[in-house]
């Protein structure tokens, strides 16, 4: 195969960029690029926003007594954090913007399969969005972003079914992404691009596409039951009324869990293509990396009940669903050691999105040891509600999932933007992203350890010193994200002009300019390599873009 | 991409007529409600969603006549999902008393 590199000075003067600048071209387009630059905005937004109250959090965990908010604001506030990140940040992130741009690109499409309701998907998505600002402004909600009942249903005051009508629209939003990236892959392949010759970012999002349309559905329905409860007293989930709280607990989980998968996934596609370009290797293992993504998703949703061991659950059931939690990890191990045979004897270059992608897999393979931690009931007994927890799901949803983006999103920057960005401030960021994160989340790992429960705005004294550390990680992490968000936004009109494909990567988005054309190719491909043909392209110095 | 062919079409009166026959399943399951059949109502609620889900996922969905294996996979893998729900959640209800 010959590598195509498209001088910049050859690009096509109209792209999608460029092609309609009026505001209604934008809220109205069915282009998948555009609506993912759509999702872009929106997602960031919602980011800083959970951001912000992420580090109310750490202000008042700052010293042992409540000092900067009353507990009653502290439940709202946390919940907030919770579900702003959960439903409209990570659930929707790698997907929706890196998916929505890259998935018909990769496989030689025009578009989606759908594309109206790829937009109608961001609408609802707003929808849902605005809603819950709304219930955020007029007092928010305070139930956690698990909504357990009792507690939910008969005890809490605020705006609980609000809130549960913003995530129930936003499941949908999800549900839509999902089918349309399912249709899509399944028949808008170009000629010769087989299964086995698709991306692994295709197959990440494939698998993540079958948890969004079998497992969404679960959630959108329970919250549905909550409303129904709290507004006529039917009893479902309530004791007093002849309902079962466990029931809520399970059918929550059913979707919750999988959820966790459907934030992974994604970012595991996208370092599957980082590990190759940046080591100049064919993935080792393709097959099995490609599977493990589908034996993720289906494993992903046998587990649930490992959240509801201290719950009354029947011990013979913690048993099954300990054993069932272990085999999660036997995929997911898949992918690392994959990931890390590829570097073997590979040429390593050190470029951002790399730095990313040596991140993701570090912090991933601590998140993932730690469940397998959790996964073992004894432990979990001990450790159950405490900062240990909070420290895991961290380590996986934002040392896996943000990593992961950052990293796709810095990776394939020049073709979403035609642009390069600063590489010094890039490495400076990530660097920063991976110090500020750690020096967040490990104390976490002591502390839950040592007893620290989560959701209290007090503690004893003992625990200040972790906690110290914690808040001032939390501020070298926002430094890390902030950067990012300055630099990509001043590069989109300083930043070097990039050319079709500067990293001299392998994959059919790097064969159209950067930024593409409105309808991605000039003539459909045909494809007649294999994925990650590094042997067969030839290699070129990356040079570190130089910021003018 | 055929985007047509793949599903029996049927008259737009067809159609009318599975929507009625939903909205008589939904009128009957409120009617049955009032009634005190003891252990029989949640029965026969759950027996007249089931009869409207069929309705629905055959005509609506379109999936009575469909030639696609696909379409047969998609249906079997969401009632092996419901079946996972169910069978694991009945794992625990059905062992608590166990000791």
């Amino acid at each position: 195969m010959a590598s195509i590199g498209i001088p910049a000075n050859q690009a096509p003067k109209t792209n999608y960029l460029n092609n309609g600048h009026s505001l209604k071209s934008w809220l109205l387009t069915t282009d998948h690029k555009r609506i993912a630059l759509l999702y872009l905005i929106s997602v960031t937004v919602f980011f800083f926003l959970g951001g912000f109250f992420a580090m109310l959090i750490r202000l008042e965990l700052l010293t042992p007594q409540g000092d900067l908010m009353q507990a009653d604001t502290y439940n709202k506030v946390f919940t907030m954090h919770g579900m702003i990140m959960v439903f409209f940040f990570l659930i929707p992130v790698v997907p929706a913007v890196l998916g929505n741009f890259l998935v018909p690109l990769m496989i030689g499409a025009k578009d989606l399969a759908f594309p109206r309701i790829n937009l109608l998907s961001w609408y609802l998505y707003i929808t849902a969005g605005v809603l819950f600002l709304h219930c955020m402004l007029t007092g928010g909600v305070d139930t956690g972003w698990t909504f357990y009942t009792p507690y939910s249903t008969a005890g809490s005051n605020t705006n609980v079914v609000e809130a549960g009508i913003s995530v129930f629209i936003a499941g949908f939003s999800s549900i839509f992404t999902g089918l349309n990236f399912i249709v899509t892959i399944h028949r808008m392949r170009a000629p010769g691009l087989t299964w086995d010759r698709l991306p692994l970012f295709i197959w990440a999002n494939y698998a993540t596409s079958l948890i969004m349309i079998l497992g969404t559905p679960v959630i959108a329905i329970t919250v549905v039951l909550v409303a129904v409860e709290r507004l006529f007293h039917l009893g479902i989930f309530d004791p007093r009324l002849g309902g079962d709280p466990l029931l809520f607990q399970h059918l929550f989980w059913f979707y919750s869990h999988p959820a966790v998968y459907i934030m992974i996934l994604p970012s595991m596609g996208v370092v599957s293509e980082l590990v190759a370009c940046f080591a100049r290797k064919r993935i080792f293992g393709y097959k099995f990396v490609a599977l493990s993504s589908i034996a993720i998703a289906v494993f992903g949703f046998l587990v649930w009940a490992h959240h509801m061991f201290v719950a009354g659950i029947s011990l013979y059931a913690a048993m099954i669903f300990s054993f069932l939690s272990f085999s999660v990890g036997v995929p997911s191990a898949v992918k690392v050691f994959n990931w890390t045979a590829t570097l073997y004897k590979g040429s390593i270059s050190y470029a951002t999105p790399m730095l990313y992608a040596f991140g993701f897999i570090g912090l991933f393979t601590i998140g993932g040891l730690t469940g397998l931690m959790l996964a073992t009931i004894g432990i979990d007994v001990h450790v159950t509600d405490t900062y240990f927890v909070v420290a895991h799901f961290h380590y996986v949803m934002v040392g896996g999932v943000l990593m992961g983006y950052l990293g796709g999103l810095h990776f394939w920057w020049p073709k979403i933007s035609g642009r390069m960005y600063p590489e010094g401030w890039a490495k400076l960021s990530a660097l920063l992203v991976f110090v500020g994160f750690n020096l967040t989340f490990f104390p976490q790992f002591i502390l839950g350890y040592v007893g620290m429960p989560r959701r209290y705005w007090q503690y004893p004294p003992e625990f200040q010193v972790l906690n110290v550390l914690s808040t001032a990680g939390a501020s070298v992490l926002a430094v890390g994200y902030l950067l990012p968000m300055i630099y990509l936004f001043w590069s989109l009109r300083y930043g070097p002009i990039a050319d079709a494909n500067p990293w001299n990567a392998a994959g059919l988005e790097w064969k159209t300019t950067s930024p593409p054309p409105t309808f991605n190719f000039d003539e459909t491909p045909v494809v007649t390599w294999e994925a990650y043909n590094y042997d067969e392209i030839p290699q070129k110095e990356l040079e570190a873009p130089v910021a003018r | 991409m055929s985007e047509n062919a793949e599903h029996t079409s049927h008259s737009q009166g067809f159609y009318i007529a599975i929507g009625i026959g939903l909205l008589v399943g939904t009128a009957t399951t409120v009617g049955a409600a009032f009634v005190n059949l003891g252990p029989f109502n949640p029965i026969i609620a759950l027996l007249i969603a089931t009869i409207k889900a069929t309705l629905v996922v055959l005509f609506f969905m379109h999936v009575k006549g469909a030639s696609e294996k696909l379409t047969g996979a998609v249906v079997v893998s969401g009632f092996f999902f419901l079946a996972i729900l169910l069978t694991l959640s009945l794992a625990d209800y059905l062992t608590r008393s166990w000791r």
